[in-house]
C-alpha cells in the first residue's frame, strides 16, 4: 500500500473507508533481533576474554604491579594475545555500545537529545576501534631510542 | 470486589523484571555495564600510550600503582564479575525452558559465584596494591 492517508492525487483512487492505514514507518529489517542475539553471542564470548584477561594480568605473575611496556610487548610478541585483545576490543566496544545505545533510547525521551546521545557514542565508539585497532596492527615491542631498560628482553637493544 | 478485577500479574515470586530478584539485577546490570564500558573508553586511551613512548606508557601506568587506584581496580573487577555472571543468568532465562521459572535461584547463584571468585580476588589484589612497587 502507498500514499496512506494523504491528499489522493489525479492518479490515487480514494481508500476505502475504514480501509488499514500504517501508525508509524514500518522497520523493515530485523535489526533489533539481531542486535538482541549479538548480545547474547558477544556475551558468552566475552566472559571468557575478559576474565582471562583479568585473570593474566591482575592475578598471575606480580599482580597489577607487572603491567608496564615490557609485560605488553612481551605479551603482544605473540600472535595470540594481539588476535586475543583485537576480538576482546571489538566483541565488547560493539557489545557495550549497543547497550549504551538502548539506555539512551529508554531514558532520553526528546528526539533531539536521543539523536545527538547516539551521535555522541558512536562517535567514541568509532575513534576508540579505530584507534585500538591501529595500535595493536603498529605496536614495535622495540622502539628506536627509547630507554633499553624500558623494554622486553628480547630486543636487540637490552 | 476491586481485588478481582486486578489481572493476577505476579505470584509470591514477583514477574521477571517487575520488583525483588528480577528487578535488582536488571538495575544492576545497566549500572556495572555503563561503568565497565567508560572505563573501556579510557582503558584503550592510556593502553594506546604504548604506540607514543615506552617512557610514556610507563609514567601513566605507574601512576595507576596505589591503593587508591587498586581500589578502582578491585570495583571494576565486582562489576565485570556481576555483569559476567548475571549475563550468563540473562541467557538461561532466555534460552534455558526453566530458565523463568528459576529466575530468582539464578540471581542467588550469580550472589554465590560472585563472591566465590571475588574475596579470593581481593585476597591476592589487596596484598599487591599494598606492597611497594619494584622496578
Amino acid at each position: 500500500m502507498t500514499a496512506v492517508q494523504s491528499t489522493p492525487g489525479p492518479s490515487d483512487a480514494i481508500d476505502a473507508p475504514r480501509s488499514p492505514y500504517r501508525r508509524s514507518k514500518p522497520t523493515r529489517t530485523n535489526f533489533e533481533l539481531y542486535a538482541w542475539l549479538f548480545m547474547r553471542m558477544s556475551g558468552v564470548l566475552l566472559v571468557v576474554l575478559v576474565l582471562g584477561h583479568l585473570f593474566i594480568n591482575l592475578m598471575l605473575g606480580d599482580g597489577i604491579h607487572q603491567v608496564d611496556f615490557a609485560f605488553v610487548a612481551g605479551k603482544w610478541a605473540s600472535p595470540f594475545w594481539k588476535v586475543w585483545d583485537l576480538a576482546m576490543l571489538w566483541l565488547a566496544m560493539l557489545h557495550g555500545t549497543n547497550g549504551v545505545r538502548t539506555i539512551i533510547n529508554d531514558y532520553a525521551e526528546r528526539n533531539g537529545t536521543r539523536f545527538w546521545l547516539k551521535m555522541g557514542l558512536y562517535a567514541a565508539f568509532t575513534l576508540t576501534v579505530v584507534l585500538g585497532t591501529l595500535v595493536i596492527f603498529t605496536f614495535d615491542p622495540c622502539p628506536i631510542g627509547a630507554d633499553p631498560a624500558l623494554l622486553p628482553e628480547f630486543c636487540p637493544a637490552r | 470486589m476491586a481485588r478481582t478485577l486486578m489481572p493476577t500479574v505476579s505470584g509470591p515470586t514477583g514477574t521477571l523484571y517487575r520488583g525483588r530478584e528480577g528487578m535488582w539485577s536488571w538495575v544492576g546490570h545497566r549500572i556495572t555495564g555503563v561503568l565497565i564500558f567508560i572505563f573501556l573508553l579510557v582503558h584503550v586511551l592510556d593502553t594506546a600510550l604504548v604506540v607514543v613512548s615506552p617512557e610514556a606508557y610507563d609514567a601513566v601506568i605507574s601512576s595507576y600503582k596505589n591503593p587508591i587506584v587498586g581500589m578502582g581496580e578491585a570495583g571494576l573487577v565486582a562489576a565485570v564479575l556481576f555483569h559476567a555472571f548475571n549475563g550468563i543468568r540473562v541467557m538461561l532465562i532466555d534460552f534455558w525452558s526453566k530458565g523463568p521459572r528459576y529466575h530468582r535461584q539464578l540471581f542467588w547463584g550469580v550472589i554465590a559465584v560472585w563472591v566465590l571468585l571475588f574475596v579470593p580476588f581481593m585476597v591476592r589484589h589487596l596484598s599487591i596494591i599494598f606492597s611497594p612497587v619494584h622496578g
